[in-house]
Order: structure tokens, then C-alpha cells, then sequence
């Protein structure tokens, strides 16, 4: 450790500043004085709360908020129960080189684009799709039966997308509990779901509270499956913010949409951190 | 519910049964895809029509294949590009933080890593129109004050690039970084009680111990790069890179064409995964 300033240490810290000042505080800073400025005139501009009241007052655009918090949340609990048994499995139960091949096999379908799984999900989902023929030719249903565009088709696609993110720092968690301490447990008397509540769960916070996090806003940021799953009218809040930027060209509300975003995804991180005792730099760091 | 824990023989069966209906859930829509890059009809669906290489190789309408098709191969090269600018920058950036971050104490550090790993939980829609509108401030002024007009500060590939790179460097610093931290640093002090100065001390030795870093800080950057859709989606201009032209064509309506270029991402990605993985474990 140096503590001096030589030239060396102004190399270093001149790139780190050069990139968080340009391109992620300066925009920030610049996209909230757009966020708060209504246009008065051509090419005039007033300082006002106009786009933020916009938002307030139209019931759509709160909905469709209230709507996308939601089914992220909803998207991260069944993200992390559909995950642990499976990070368990592979952390504690699998043997020898069974081990390793099942957590590459976790990571495999996360190589390709978020874009290529999810046509996957449209290939076998829709109308003419596998799952559709698969039904008709067991007699199940009588005609085509289309099973995109809904909100399950959506909920199937943001577990699969964000899946990864949350079997990886369960394994690392998990892997690291020692097995004498669930032996313990059981010797002492405990059931198997006390051993689960009292040893794992504890043991396990830091990795479901980082995989919870990551998932979370992965899910509040995306894009491409609410859109491809879930249809035209799938009420995503970053539907809303494309919409206002590129197709009405309304960037000031579309700036104050974009900072509601980040409010709600922030506030809902630190809340979870602070329900749980963890920081930032201890979960992503 | 540990091998060495004796347990009900159902419980245990479930539980392996739910583990690889998991695995079939993961790889049923990679599977779909592939498979229907080699079905001889004009839309990936049922009915199966016979297995053909069209998807591929076709040059004649209506089947006209990946290597046929220009304005594909075009948005692959475009995405080739951003993705090696990206990860050329993210590495020499995730390189220098690492040192900044390990070697020195200074007034605020904790606050700069914290302010570093911000990029990781902003959405990355909000990164990409926060740039849109900084740039674009920028490129008004420019013409409004000395009627410059700056095309590159408007949508386009070097856009791309920043915006990209503005969460990728997170990345690559945290990958670089925890290399650097189990370094011995002895090993520098011995080159340089053998007369080397300092920099010739981190060029040959402490850089070729990171080096292994540096490449799978590098292929995880291309690889993310490659696959980004969000915050390209709001920088991209006429140049549109691979993921972007391809959802323009899936609103459109889907063709096989499509499953073979994802099967070529697929084996793409697996190749270059592979090659990291070779690559760690030479450490």
C-alpha cells in the first residue's frame, strides 16, 4: 500500500474518473435536470415538476409501474425457490466430477443472447408452437391453444433469464457450509426442516440476499422478454421509457419515467439490505 | 440432506427428479431453437418437413441462408467490432483499477468503489438514455455555439461502444482485481532488489501473472457486449449490431433463418466459454 502521490497514482486514478464522470454521473446529472425542465416554447425550456406530476396523475403510467415492481418481485421469489434445491443439489449432494458438469450445465444457456432463449420461449409457446402440438396431439385440447402473450409467459421467461444469477452465489454460499455443522444439527434432534431453517438458510443469507438483488433488477430493467412474451400490451415501465424517447420523442417525460425507475429499484435494494444486514460491497464486490 | 444423512428413499428420488426436470426446463428452448434451424419449411413450426442445410448455405429465394444473407452478416461483423472496442477498453480499464484499487490508500477510496460498482445495479435501459441525452446535450451545444455538427456524439457505433462499456468495466475491474489480490508482492520486490525499476518490475512479472485475468475479463466483456440488448437498443443508429437486427426481424415474423443464427451464437459463445475456461485453469 502507497500512500504517496506520484504521477503513477494520477495515471491510475485519471481513467476510473474519467469514465464514471463522463459516462455514468455527468448523464445521470444531465438526465435530471431534463427530467425537470417542461417545454414553454421552441427550443424553451422552464424548470418545473410538470413531467413528474404527468406521471402522478395518469393512472396508466402508475399502474403499469405498480404492475412491473410487482411481477419483479413476484419474478425474484420464484426465481430463488425454483433455484435453492437445485444450488443445494449441486453444492452439497453431487459427488466426483457429477459436480463441476452440473454447475457448467447451469451456466451453458446464459452463454447465447437473452434474445436467442427467449425466441426459444416463443418457439415452443405460441399458437402453432411445440407445446400447443404437443397438447392437440394428446387429445388434451381440441384446437391451437396459445399460450404467449400472458403474464405467465412472462413470469416463465424472467425466471429462466435470471435464473443463472441466482444459482451461482447460492452454489459459492452453499458450498461453503460445512457438513459436520448439518450433522450437528441433526444429532442435537433437529427435523429436517428445522436443520433448514436454523443451519442453511442463516448460512446461505449473503448468497440468496445477492442473487435476490441481481435478479430483482435485472427483471425491473427488461426489456426484451416482457416484450416478446408478453405481447404489445405487456405493460412494462421500460416499454414506457423506449416509447416516450424514440418513438414520441417526448424525452423529458421519458426522463422522468427513467428516474422513477431507478427510485423504485434503488429504494427496493436498500430496503432488502437493510432487512437483511448486508451491503452493497459485501453482495456484489 | 447430505449424503451422509440417511433419508427417506422418496424424498430422495423427488428431489433428484425436480433436479433434472430443472435441466430439461433449462435446455428445452436451446434445444427447440437448434433443431429447428435444419426444418425445411419457411417457419420455425410445427410440422417437421424434412431436414435440410438451406438455413445455412441456401442461396436462392426463398430459403436463403445465414452466409447468404448480407444485411445478417453485416450486423455480425458490426457486433464483432463493438464487442472487441469494448473489451479492449474494459481490460486497460479494469487493469489500471485494479492497481488503483489495491495498491494505494487514498482520501475517498471507499466511496470510488462504490460509485464504481454503481453501473452493476443501474438498469442498463437508464445507462443507455443517460448517455443519449448527455451526448446529445453536448452535440446541441456544439452547433449552437460554433455550428459544429459532431456525428459521432449521435446514435451510432461509438455510442454503442461507451455505453456498453459503461457497465462492462465494472465488470472487468472486479474480475482483474480479485487476480491482483492474490498476488504476492514479494515477488515484485525481489525483481526489483535485482535492479529492475518499478515499472519493469509490473511488466514482467506482475502483468504476466494477471494475464489469465485479462483474458476471461476480456471474453466475458465480448460475450456481454455481444448479447447486449438494453442499453444498445437506445444508442443504436443505422449500424445495427447482431442482437438489435435481430429483433427487428422477429417483430416482423420468425423464419428458420433465425434459428440458424442463433444456433451459430450458440456455438460461438460455447467456443469462446471453452476457451476461458481452458484458459483459468492454467493458472
Amino acid at each position: 500500500m502507497t500512500s504517496g502521490r506520484s504521477l503513477g497514482f494520477y495515471l491510475l486514478l485519471a481513467p476510473v474518473l474519467l469514465w464514471l464522470l463522463l459516462l455514468v454521473i455527468i448523464p445521470h446529472i444531465d438526465l435530471a435536470l431534463v427530467s425537470l425542465r417542461e417545454r414553454v416554447g421552441v427550443g424553451q425550456y422552464a424548470f418545473s415538476f410538470a413531467n413528474f406530476l404527468t406521471f402522478l396523475n395518469e393512472p396508466l403510467y402508475l399502474v403499469t409501474f405498480a404492475r412491473t415492481a410487482v411481477m419483479s418481485i413476484l419474478a425474484t421469489f420464484i426465481t430463488l425457490i425454483v433455484g435453492f434445491p437445485v444450488a443445494y443439489f449441486i453444492a452439497k449432494m453431487a459427488r466426483g466430477k457429477l459436480q463441476p458438469i452440473l454447475f457448467v450445465l447451469c451456466l451453458v444457456p446464459f452463454w447465447v443472447s437473452e434474445l436467442v432463449r427467449t425466441f426459444g420461449w416463443m418457439i415452443l409457446l405460441r399458437e402453432t408452437g411445440i407445446i400447443s402440438s404437443l397438447l392437440q396431439w394428446l387429445g388434451l385440447v381440441n384446437g391451437p391453444v396459445e399460450l404467449l402473450y400472458n403474464d405467465a409467459a412472462i413470469m416463465i421467461g424472467l425466471v429462466y433469464t435470471s435464473m443463472l444469477f441466482m444459482v451461482v452465489p447460492l452454489v459459492t454460499t452453499l458450498s461453503t457450509l460445512d457438513d459436520s455443522l448439518i450433522e450437528a444439527g441433526y444429532d442435537l434432534g433437529g427435523s429436517s426442516a428445522s436443520v433448514f431453517r436454523e443451519i442453511i438458510v442463516p448460512h446461505a443469507m449473503p448468497g440468496i440476499v445477492s442473487g435476490c438483488i441481481v435478479v430483482f433488477m435485472l427483471s425491473l430493467g427488461n426489456y426484451l422478454t416482457p416484450i416478446m412474451l408478453g405481447g404489445k400490451d405487456s405493460l412494462w415501465f421500460t416499454e414506457l421509457i423506449y416509447s416516450q424517447f424514440i418513438v414520441r420523442f417526448n424525452w423529458e417525460l421519458g426522463a422522468a419515467f427513467g428516474f422513477m425507475l431507478l427510485f423504485l429499484s434503488t429504494a427496493i435494494v436498500w430496503v432488502a439490505l437493510k432487512l437483511t444486514g448486508q451491503s452493497l460491497e459485501k453482495t456484489m464486490g | 440432506m447430505i449424503p451422509t444423512i440417511p433419508q427417506n428413499r422418496t424424498m430422495d428420488i423427488a428431489f433428484k427428479v425436480y433436479v433434472t426436470l430443472f435441466f430439461v426446463y433449462l435446455a428445452l428452448p436451446l434445444a427447440v431453437n437448434a433443431v429447428f434451424a435444419f426444418n425445411d419449411s419457411q417457419f420455425p413450426s410445427l410440422p417437421w418437413k424434412g431436414f435440410t442445410w438451406n438455413w445455412f448455405f441456401g442461396d436462392a429465394h426463398p430459403m436463403i441462408g445465414v452466409f447468404h444473407e448480407r444485411p445478417i452478416l453485416r450486423a455480425i461483423g458490426t457486433s464483432i467490432f463493438i464487442g472487441v472496442c469494448v473489451s479492449t477498453l474494459a481490460v486497460i480499464v479494469g487493469t489500471t483499477n485494479a492497481f488503483l484499487f489495491n495498491r494505494y490508500r487514498f482520501k475517498g477510496k471507499e466511496f470510488l468503489y462504490f460509485l464504481m460498482l454503481l453501473p452493476l445495479v443501474i438498469p442498463g435501459i437508464l445507462l443507455g438514455v443517460s448517455i443519449l441525452v448527455f451526448s446529445s446535450s453536448i452535440a446541441n451545444a456544439m452547433w449552437d455555439g460554433f455550428k459544429w455538427d459532431i456525428e459521432a456524439l449521435r446514435p451510432g457505433v461509438l455510442l454503442v461502444v461507451l455505453g456498453q462499456f459503461s457497465f462492462i468495466a465494472t465488470m472487468a475491474t472486479l474480475v482483474i482485481s480479485a487476480r491482483l489480490k492474490t498476488f504476492d508482492k514479494t515477488l515484485e520486490e525481489a525483481a526489483m532488489n535485482l535492479g529492475a525499476d518499478a515499472l519493469t518490475a509490473i511488466r514482467t512479472i506482475t502483468l504476466p501473472y494477471l494475464f489469465p485475468a485479462m483474458i476471461g475479463a476480456f471474453i466475458v466483456a465480448f460475450l456481454m457486449s455481444f448479447e447486449n440488448f438494453n442499453t444498445t437498443f437506445m444508442l443504436v443508429g443505422s449500424d445495427a449490431p447482431l442482437t438489435i437486427a435481430m429483433f427487428d426481424r422477429l417483430k416482423e415474423g420468425s423464419t428458420p433463418l433465425l434459428n440458424a443464427v442463433s444456433l451459430l451464437l450458440m456455438v460461438g459463445s460455447s467456443a469462446l466459454a471453452l476457451i476461458m475456461i481452458a484458459v483459468q485453469r492454467k493458472k
